[in-house]
């Protein structure tokens, strides 16, 4: 039996969060072989072929898959897929965006965002923004699953796999890339920071994130933001921690001016200690924070930022 | 351009479930029903599309019993011009929902085919990408922008790293996500209005698809519940507790 892992990276790093894909892997036992698709991704193919358990590591180097596009790469992932009884890809932009291509493809269900496995056809996710957990048994001969990252815990660099070349082309013709517009920060990437401090509507403008910025420099911590933050451009996208924007499961999680609709508690609610600051002290947020503070924010932040 | 909008009925985003006690499934019994918010959001993206002439004719389709009927007249009352009810009993798995997308396609021939990129029950974010494979079409997840330039749409998608844009030969599957755009309110007039377009019932079990489940849901449980904490009175006992209790800052 043998499981085909989809590693996530941008053609030069390799995403720790495959590293929690692998773990999800081994949970379900067998061979695991990892792809890495994308053009000149050669970085991420020796970074990969440390990881812990993984025994070969395909890579198929090619312009086509340079920008990951999902009509390119699940072609590519069908035309491997004899090969296996599994195949998993970590539950992020990426992998959404081609997997269930895969399944479709292959004419078998996909189990979206997964976090236990239960057995090899049987795995846990949750529905409804996390108000219900699902079990959930695969009656398809393969099975086709995404990985939330907060569910597994990453294994270790410390293993030696082979490395292969794929010479799979799979270029559908369909689409191309135009451009990217990436954000760029020095901190750490959301969804793998220890801390995480996040603002909502009650930041007021996007100016005012900046008080966010000195309390994340001292704590190392990652900044996140509501919906309604994002919504009202405050902040872009990528920072949007929630149901349908980035799930995060940090050591410590601040909320700052967010009330907590069920939509964010979604996308941080499994965070080990979450601490909330709110001038409403009926807000919800505090039904689901450790520490609460009931203060305005544009007095606990200087506070906070010089107390640390 | 034909647009085709599949939509879905889901529970209403701001009622917050409950598992049965039997841990068969959640309790939908008496809750309120409503429009999928990303559904919403496609069907508004349709209808500006057809507002600005880049689109002829916006078609609402759903899969479900008569109920969904509702959310059909919705968004005929949000401006889709007809609606499509695929009619079955069955609670179907998102491979077997593009299965029967597949076949309106299809049959409607549209050039763009607009969903929203998940519906807030099953959190699957699964039947855009399927309809496209299947289809052999190009897609453009997530969407933030949709912009149609001649024969292609160019699609910016929101991803983990920021936004990326795609250019897609028509006909293309595109879904949204929340910053597409601001659905607007239906007004009283347009809802009137919306009754007397027409709504076509097809049986599911006509189009002659193998509808067969694909998973078994064997159980439902309510999440771990967090213990509410406590309430501190200054910055410092805050700092204190985070070092001290809780052990997470140093």
């Amino acid at each position: 039996m043998s499981i085909l892992v989809f590693a996530d990276h941008d053609n030069s790093d390799l995403k720790v969060d495959t590293l929690k894909t692998v773990a999800a892997a081994q949970a379900i036992g067998g061979d695991i072989h990892l792809l890495v698709a994308g053009a000149n991704c050669q970085s991420v193919a020796e970074q990969a072929a440390k990881i812990n358990g993984v025994s070969k590591v395909l890579v198929a180097d090619n312009a086509a898959f340079e920008h990951q596009l999902a009509e390119n790469v699940s072609l590519l992932v069908t035309e491997l897929a004899s090969d296996y009884e599994h195949i998993l890809a970590t539950a992020l932009t990426t992998g959404k965006n081609f997997m269930p291509r895969v399944a479709a493809l292959l004419d078998v269900a996909q189990i979206s965002d997964i976090i236990a496995v239960e057995s090899a056809d049987t795995f846990i996710r949750p529905i409804y923004a996390g108000n219900a957990i699902a079990t959930v048994q695969s009656l398809d001969s393969k099975k086709v699953i995404t990985v939330r990252p907060t569910g597994f815990d990453a294994v270790a660099l410390d293993g030696q796999a082979e490395v292969v070349a794929v010479d799979t082309v799979t270029d559908a013709g369909t689409s191309s890339h135009v451009s990217d517009e990436v954000s760029v920060s020095e901190r750490p990437d959301l969804g793998a920071a220890s801390v995480v401090i996040s603002g909502g509507r009650g930041m007021q403008n996007g100016d005012n994130f900046k008080l966010l910025e000195g309390i994340a420099d001292k704590l190392g911590a990652a900044i996140g933001a509501s919906r309604a933050a994002v919504d009202a451009g405050f902040v872009p996208n990528d920072m949007q921690v929630g149901q349908t924007g980035k799930i995060v499961a940090p050591d410590l999680y601040i909320a700052v001016g967010i009330s907590g609709a069920i939509q964010h508690l979604a996308g941080m609610k499994d965070s080990k200690i979450i601490v909330a600051i709110n001038k409403d002290a009926e807000a919800p947020i505090f039904q689901v924070a450790d520490y609460g503070i009931v203060a305005d924010l544009f007095d606990a932040l200087p506070e906070l930022e010089s107390k640390l | 351009m034909k647009i085709l909008v599949p939509i879905k009925r889901v529970i209403d985003y701001n009622v917050k479930v409950r598992v049965k006690s039997d841990n068969s499934n959640v309790d939908l019994a008496n809750v309120k029903m409503a429009i999928n918010p990303f559904c919403e959001i496609a069907v508004e993206e349709a209808v500006r599309l057809k507002e600005a002439g880049t689109a002829t004719e916006v078609i609402a389709v759903s899969i479900g019993n008569k109920s969904c009927q509702e959310q059909l007249r919705t968004a005929l009352a949000l401006g889709a011009d007809r609606a499509i009810q695929i009619d079955t009993e069955q609670n179907l798995d998102a491979l077997n929902i593009a299965k029967l997308l597949q076949k309106i396609v299809e049959e409607e021939a549209p050039q763009l085919v607009i969903l929203g990129k998940q519906s807030i029950d099953s959190d699957n974010n699964q039947t855009g990408q399927m309809l496209a494979a299947l289809t052999g079409l190009a897609q453009g997840t997530f969407a933030s922008e949709v912009k149609v330039e001649g024969d292609k749409v160019n699609v910016t998608r929101e991803v983990d790293s920021g936004l990326q844009t795609v250019s897609l030969n028509l006909p293309a599957i595109i879904t949204s996500d929340l910053r597409l755009n601001e659905p607007r309110y239906a007004s009283l007039p347009n809802i009137m209005k919306a009754k007397r377009k027409p709504l076509d019932v097809k049986s599911a079990a006509d189009f002659g698809i193998d509808l067969s489940p694909r998973t078994t849901l064997l159980k439902v449980t309510p999440p771990a519940e967090r213990q509410a904490g406590i309430i501190v009175e200054s910055i410092d006992e805050l700092v204190e507790k985070l070092k001290n209790e809780a052990k997470v800052i140093s």
